[in-house]
């Protein structure tokens, strides 16, 4: 992945803050994403991915409300410098969104506008990042509902969200996050709500789409399943932290986090069906509250390899390890070994 | 389509159905009756009053009444007001003007305001705005409407000397100017409630689709926020409003009758009280039969505009 630096987040930190209470959402989270790479976000829900994405987005809530701390840095798609993206004007971010950066969300059933036809959506995108007369931009999103396999595209620029299927939706989305070549795509679980065999369909489109276009994808998911199928690098998120960071088969190989290696034993595995019929391991306890977090190791409430005395008192940082392997945990140390 | 509409005619004719007896009952079990008004003080004989009660076809059994009432109806004769001997649709007719300017102008003024009021309060959360609006519709709810009509009397006819206290126009005068004039404070008067209503409704309507997924959509295009509104959530905000006018037009009706009463505004609404305190039953029916037609026809209206203007809805 010799790829040009397109994002660089560093220490990017969120809270809310409502009746008082302020929950840190997302803490201390850094890393880099490379032309053409595939970073995979992973972690339980209510661990702070949407959250960060959303971040990266500047789509939180406002100030008081919510507070953004840190720095995220993106390529300018023109120019040739980084953008401060915190600190830009709301003018400048609104000409960023959706055009060096774009979203994909979870939900295809609900994040369509349901009064709008999907052609209306999709050349409002491209009309107001690229200027072109309405007629060229049809064509152009029929070009993009063709690139994301929806059959008979023309037709469908008509149609609405409802006559659509989930997966056709999904596709949908997608051809109006490409509109505007983003460097950039942030896929929140697009797959999440969908089922098996249209899950694999938009894993493969994502893929492909990928490979034709060179742009850098951050893929959530919860599932480590999916991450296998296309990430580069991984990113295991813990209670709004960054607990795991490793290339996918290093961290596929040797987890170095006791959550990571949870995770990894809960993946269902076609391969090891046979052998361990229908018991699915599932972390036991919940994430916790990230108004009220434990002391210690986020994590040690549930951790097997927990150390009393040690765990639940002192704090881990986010450790490098020899061969650039990031690991947030006190005893890793000991499980290379 | 056509199936759908055969459906809510065949519902809506039932419905008037009901509405007719019920209101026939009432009105002929309540005390006292046209006959009243020549049995007081006058001197007229028993055999006089038995007389004019068989030309009225009032000493006939209830049912009997109804029936020919019914069966009148159905051919198309809605009586004559025992008041002036006029047909009922001639009086209904010379006042319905009146009350559906009044109505109109109201609402309009109403869905224009509340929507805006709604609106603001609801992107502008907890501002102080928020807050006034929302007082002020809590109080605008529970202010009857005749008090607010006598005080706006009150206030801008006696005191202030602004408004005329009533009536549709000036006698001799009649000229649009003078007939917007008149028109100004029952208007407001009628209007208050319905603003209130409809700005309450936009709020909570506008607040629902403003967390909406589809937002965040459309603001991770680059859309400006203000432009999300407009495009994005306006739209899918106004489209539960039109359920709500459709169900506005009986709180309308009720209001116009009190205001029309209040600004002796010749309409509809103080026709059926005059009639009622007459015991004019023909004219009284009829505006009943009338303003339940409305009602049915508003709802009607406000069904077939959401299915056209709302993709997900197919009437069947
Ligand atoms: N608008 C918000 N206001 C307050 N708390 C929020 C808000 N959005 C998310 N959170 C909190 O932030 C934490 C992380 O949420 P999120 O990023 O959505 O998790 P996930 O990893 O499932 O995407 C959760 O505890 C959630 O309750
Ligand atoms: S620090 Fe302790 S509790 Fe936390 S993950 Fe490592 S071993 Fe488990
Ligand atoms: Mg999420």
């Amino acid at each position: 992945m010799a790829g040009e630096l397109l994002l660089e987040v560093e220490n990017l930190a969120v809270s809310f803050r409502s009746r008082g209470a302020v929950a840190d959402a997302v803490s201390d989270v850094s890393f880099r994403l490379h032309q053409g790479e595939t970073l995979a976000m992973v972690g339980e829900s209510g661990s702070g991915k949407s959250v960060t994405s959303l971040a990266l987005m500047r789509l939180l809530p406002d100030a008081p409300q919510c507070q953004v701390r840190g720095s995220v840095k993106l390529r300018d798609k023109t120019g040739s410098g980084m953008l401060d993206v915190l600190a830009l004007p709301e003018p400048q971010m609104q000409a960023v969104r959706g055009n060096n950066i774009a979203m994909v969300f979870q939900e295809p059933m609900t994040s369509l506008n349901p009064v709008k036809t999907i052609g209306a959506q999709i050349t409002e995108t491209i009309r107001l990042h690229r200027p072109m007369l309405a007629r060229a931009a049809e064509d152009e999103a029929v070009r993009l509902l063709d690139l994301v396999g929806i059959p008979a595209p023309r037709q469908r620029l008509t149609a609405y969200p409802h006559q659509l299927s989930g997966g056709m939706r999904q596709r949908a989305m997608i051809a109006m996050a490409l509109s505007c070549e983003p460097s950039v795509l942030i896929a929140d679980e697009p797959t999440t709500a969908l089922d098996v065999t249209i899950q694999a369909q938009i894993l493969d489109l994502l893929k492909r789409l990928q490979e034709q276009t060179g742009m850098a994808v951050i893929f959530i998911t919860h599932n480590l399943g999916v991450v296998a199928e296309i990430a580069d690098r991984v990113m295991v998120m813990y209670s709004g932290r960054v607990v795991e960071q490793a290339d996918v088969v290093p961290l596929f190989q040797q987890p170095l986090m006791p959550y990571t290696r949870g995770l990894l034993r809960s993946v269902p595995r076609l391969d090891l069906a046979g052998r361990r019929a229908g018991a699915l391991y599932a972390i036991p306890g919940n994430v916790p509250d990230p108004r009220r977090p434990p002391p210690g190791c986020a994590f040690h409430p549930r951790c097997d390899s927990f150390a009393d005395g040690r765990c639940n008192v002192e704090a881990p940082r986010l450790d490098s390890t020899a061969d650039g392997r990031q690991v947030r945990c006190l005893r890793w140390p000991e499980f290379v070994a | 389509m056509a199936p759908y509409l055969i459906r809510r005619f065949g519902q809506a004719v039932l419905l008037l159905l009901v509405v007719s007896m019920i209101g026939f009952a009432i009105l002929h079990l309540a005390p006292g009756g046209p006959m009243a008004q020549y049995a007081i003080g006058s001197n007229m004989s028993q055999e006089d009053l038995d007389r004019i009660a068989q030309q009225l076809g009032l000493d006939r059994p209830l049912p009997v009444q109804y029936a020919e009432w019914l069966w009148r109806m159905l051919g198309g004769d809605w009586g004559t007001s025992f008041r002036d001997g006029q047909p009922v649709l001639h009086v209904i007719g010379s006042h319905l003007g009146a009350t559906l300017q009044l109505m109109l102008t109201a609402t309009l003024l109403a869905i224009f305001l509340g929507c805006w009021i709604g609106i603001l309060g609801a992107i502008r959360r907890y501002s102080v705005f928020d807050y006034l609006a929302t007082i002020g519709a809590m109080v605008a709810l529970s202010i009857p409407t005749f008090w607010f009509g006598l005080v706006t009397i009150f206030v801008f006819s006696v005191e202030l000397g602004w408004l005329p206290a009533g009536n549709r126009e000036t006698v001799g005068d009649g000229s649009l100017l003078d007939m917007l004039h008149h028109l100004i404070a029952p208007a407001m008067v009628l209007a208050l409630v319905e603003t209130a209503i409809w700005s309450r409704f936009m709020r909570s309507s506008m607040l629902d689709v403003v967390n909406q997924d589809y937002i965040r959509t459309a603001r991770a295009k680059g859309l400006p926020r203000f432009k999300v509104l407009t495009r994005h959530a306006l739209r899918n905000a106004l489209l539960p409003m039109i359920t709500v006018a459709g169900l506005q037009m009986p709180t309308l009706l009720g209001g116009a009758l009190v205001t029309e009463t209040v600004f002796t505004w010749p309409g509809m609404g103080r026709l059926f009280l005059d009639s009622i305190s007459y015991r004019d039953y023909p004219v009284v029916m009829g505006i009943l039969m009338f303003s339940a037609a409305m009602v049915l026809i508003g709802n009607l209206l406000a069904d077939m505009l959401y299915a056209v203007a709302d993709p997900r809805i197919r009437l069947g």
